[in-house]
């Protein structure tokens, strides 16, 4: 009997550990197919945020460190200049990569960075219980946007795809969703193209992905998944900002 | 013996810093530090394998740090005070993950943006943890550009054999004034195997994780504990000092860095007056070397702690003295620098 | 033997130079040195200082308040480093750039015009150099070939024509000193 489907050897046998309907899981599911597509687990070196993901460490079964609320970006810089055949990625939410953590994630795309950036946008802070993100659209009802993101005093909500691809240092920029297959299986060839530029020393590559918090959206998954959809995907358009020739 | 060169304290530690073995800088430019910065790319960006990254922020370059540091690297960052502040998160992580780095203060004058003139009241911060949790650096104080280039390898040795940051706090004047240097052939010392917790990648063996936090309580006071026990390793073998001239001294005075040098001054000068001054001049402010102070205090009843700050190491001389000496301070602050007149007039009303 | 010299000027006229070839000159020698510069906005186009200490002992302070020696290039440091020399210690000022006369009379002073010296040189740069080749046959502190052989380990690398000018610089600084001394 042939085997069509088993656990990829970059996860580990631990059961993930997130809420009902989140795409934590499809996600780092992604990014472990992705490692051990290009046979690279062995010398990866994974930096999980502060965060829902920062449980990362324990589901990867690679090397990994945890970095502080925002930093994972400069970690990962000091792990890849340090080793520089190692495969270096971080897994970063939007609290930690578009709040918290701008100033690490534009200077490192910026330098042109070889190291590849799995960017988890669910539009509001999990951990914390539903805080509005950098990335909460206008209008959005969080724990501290009671009324809505009101954009007159809260800005509007950040596109860190478009954003980093006017960086010269970039090599690869796109974004994508997990809310059905058809998303899913675009979202593996994204994130492909991202660990694949690494291995070709192309400098920096980021995925955003669009992602559901059933739980701090007070939704179930179907719900949450429609509203991704229907909210997220016409401010936060999917596709690819930036790619090298050779990659694309 | 190698030849004597006459260099900046700045530039001084970026060449013992190499020399030890340290290929990996990551900074930030401020004042009066910013000439180790410039030593370091000059110097890496030219080394095979060898690593400078001016980073966009002091934060960063802690982080990167952090990062360097996990794979088994020497690696190193520089700040003057303000710059420090910042890091401050960076190195709590590091202490919690115990792993092996210096981070080089050349303090000035505070709080805020302060002066860019030698200052040290970035004490408290430097020994007493200086970020959120219970931890400690290993904190080195050299009062000369000689012993900048010494300590800052012993930093290195140090941070390795203990898996925890050390600091080599500096102050402006030491890092700006030149002196002559050699850069003495060292002995070798056998410093533990990173094997066991450096990330490599996990070929031919389980993954390994570095993970400064554990969310059930119990686990995270074990890792204090642990830490905790290193901290008295620390205390019972690495403590240094120097003392000069403790018998038969009227006063002593505890100093360290620059100020120390001063206090040799004032001893001097007092001497021909008949005055008779002791120093202890403590090298490691952490751990502190308490037990010669409190030993000293047995026998001589007066000290006078001098330090460019509002009085922070003499908490540390009172805990050690514990009642048996009458402890007084005189400090200068906001860059300014006390003058070996003022100490000497300071010193004569103590022994009126 | 504890020397204590301010060296200040204009930012440009290399006062630190000269600082640093002395304390060179003085470690060749085998004396223990310290060179102190002033730090900070002061760099930037106003006066800029440093302090050199040698001595045949450790050197404990590192901090002068009262220098044995002030060597001014220009009025500004005169004006602000006079009051601080030690009794019965010497200013050596540069006479091209400094119009007024020292106010005290407990110290000794000597005037070279550096400014003028260094142009007729070729080169007005050299004004240090002279002021510094008069402090030296002046004081003694340092052999006049060890400043040579600071100079030519500090400019390495620059071409020979500025060493020599260098040189010649010194030596007329030297020569002045020697005139004045045997004149007096």
């Amino acid at each position: 009997m042939k085997k069509v489907f088993e656990s990829p050897k970059s996860l580990t046998k631990d059961p993930f550990t997130y809420c009902p309907g989140c795409h934590h899981g499809i996600a780092h599911r992604l990014v472990a197919e992705a490692l051990d597509e290009f046979g690279v687990r062995e010398k990866t070196i994974g930096v999980c945020p502060v965060g829902c993901s920062v449980f990362a460490y324990v589901f990867f079964d690679c090397d990994m460190i945890c970095a502080a609320h925002g930093r994972a970006p400069a970690v990962a810089t000091g792990i890849k200049r340090a080793k520089p055949d190692s495969i270096v990625f971080t897994y970063q939410g939007d609290g930690d990569l578009a709040s918290i953590g701008t100033a690490e994630i534009v200077h490192t795309a910026n330098r042109g960075e070889n190291i590849t950036v799995i960017f988890i946008n669910n539009a509001i802070y999990g951990m914390t219980g539903g805080q509005m993100a950098p990335t909460t659209l206008v209008g959005q009802v969080t724990q501290t946007s009671p009324y809505g993101r009101d954009p007159k005093t809260m800005g509007y909500p950040i596109k860190v795809a478009e954003m980093l691809s006017t960086l010269k240092g970039v090599a690869y920029i796109s974004r994508v969703a997990l809310s059905k297959p058809a998303y899913i299986l675009k979202a593996k060839k994204a994130i492909r193209k991202a660990f694949q530029s690494q291995i070709e020393g192309k400098g920096f590559s980021l995925v955003e992905i669009l992602s559901t918090c059933p739980t701090n959206w007070g939704l179930s998954p179907i719900e949450a998944n429609k509203w991704l959809e229907e909210n997220m995907i016409p401010y936060y358009p999917l596709g690819e900002f930036k790619t090298p020739e050779e990659v694309s | 013996m190698e030849e004597k060169m006459l260099m900046k304290g700045n530039e001084a530690i970026g060449e013992a810093a190499i020399r030890a073995g340290c290929h990996f800088y990551f900074g930030y430019p401020i004042t009066p530090q910013s000439e180790l910065t410039a030593y370091m790319a000059k110097k890496l960006l030219k080394m095979k394998d060898a690593v400078f990254v001016q980073a966009e922020s002091e934060i960063a370059a802690i982080n990167m740090v952090y990062g360097a540091a996990s794979t088994g690297v020497r690696a190193m960052t520089s700040s003057s005070s303000p710059g420090i502040s910042l890091k401050q998160e960076g190195i709590s992580y590091i202490a919690c993950a115990e792993l092996p780095c210096v981070i080089v203060n050349m303090q000035r004058g505070g709080p805020g943006l302060g002066s860019i003139q030698p200052g040290q009241a970035d004490y408290f911060q430097a020994t007493k943890g200086g970020g959120h949790g219970d931890y400690h650096l290993i904190v080195l104080a050299p009062s000369s550009v000689q012993e900048l280039v010494d300590l800052t390898m012993d930093a290195f040795d140090l941070a390795d054999k203990y898996t925890n940051p050390a600091m080599i706090l500096g102050d402006g004047l030491i890092g700006q004034m030149m002196e002559a240097v050699e850069f003495k052939e060292r002995k070798k010392i056998n410093l533990p195997d990173k094997e066991g917790w450096t990330l490599t990648g996990c070929k031919g063996r389980e993954k390994k994780y570095i993970v400064p936090f554990n969310l059930d309580p119990y686990e995270m006071e074990k890792l204090n504990l642990k830490i905790q026990e290193k901290y008295n390793k620390l205390k019972e073998k690495e403590v240094r000092y120097e003392t000069v001239n403790l018998d038969n001294a009227d006063l002593i005075i505890v100093a360290y860095g620059i100020v120390a040098r001063i206090a040799k001054t004032v001893m001097s000068n007092a001497k021909k007056e008949g005055i008779n001054i002791g120093l202890i001049r403590p090298i490691t402010l952490f751990p502190f070397p308490e037990k010669i102070i409190a030993e000293t205090s047995e026998k001589v009843n007066k000290f006078l702690v001098v330090e460019m700050s509002m009085g922070q190491m003499v908490e540390d001389v009172k805990l050690a003295v514990n009642g048996k000496a009458e402890v007084n301070f005189y400090g200068r602050v906001g860059g300014v620098i006390p003058t070996q007149s003022e100490i000497l007039t300071e010193i004569k009303k103590y022994l009126k | 033997m504890l020397e204590r010299i301010v060296i200040s000027g204009f930012g440009g006229q290399g006062v630190m130079l000269i600082g640093r070839l002395l304390a060179y000159a003085g470690m060749i020698e085998g004396k223990k040195v310290a060179w102190i510069p002033s730090y900070g906005p002061e760099m930037r186009g106003g006066t800029a200082n440093c302090t050199v200490l040698i001595s045949s002992n450790e050197i404990g302070s590192p901090i002068v308040s009262h220098p044995k020696i002030l060597i001014a290039m220009n009025q500004p440091s005169l004006d602000k480093f006079e009051s601080n020399v030690s009794d019965d210690g010497l200013i050596i000022l540069n006479d091209s750039l400094i119009e007024r006369e020292v106010k005290r009379n407990d110290v000794n002073v000597i005037k070279i015009p550096a400014d003028d010296i260094a142009d007729k040189l070729g080169n007005s740069r050299a004004a240090n150099m002279v002021v510094l080749g008069a402090y030296v046959e002046q004081s003694g502190i340092v052999k006049m070939d060890t400043i040579f052989k600071a100079l030519e380990k500090v400019l390495a690398g620059r071409n020979k024509k500025l060493l020599e000018l260098n040189k010649e610089a010194l030596k007329q600084g030297a020569e002045l000193v020697r005139k004045g001394k045997s004149n007096g």
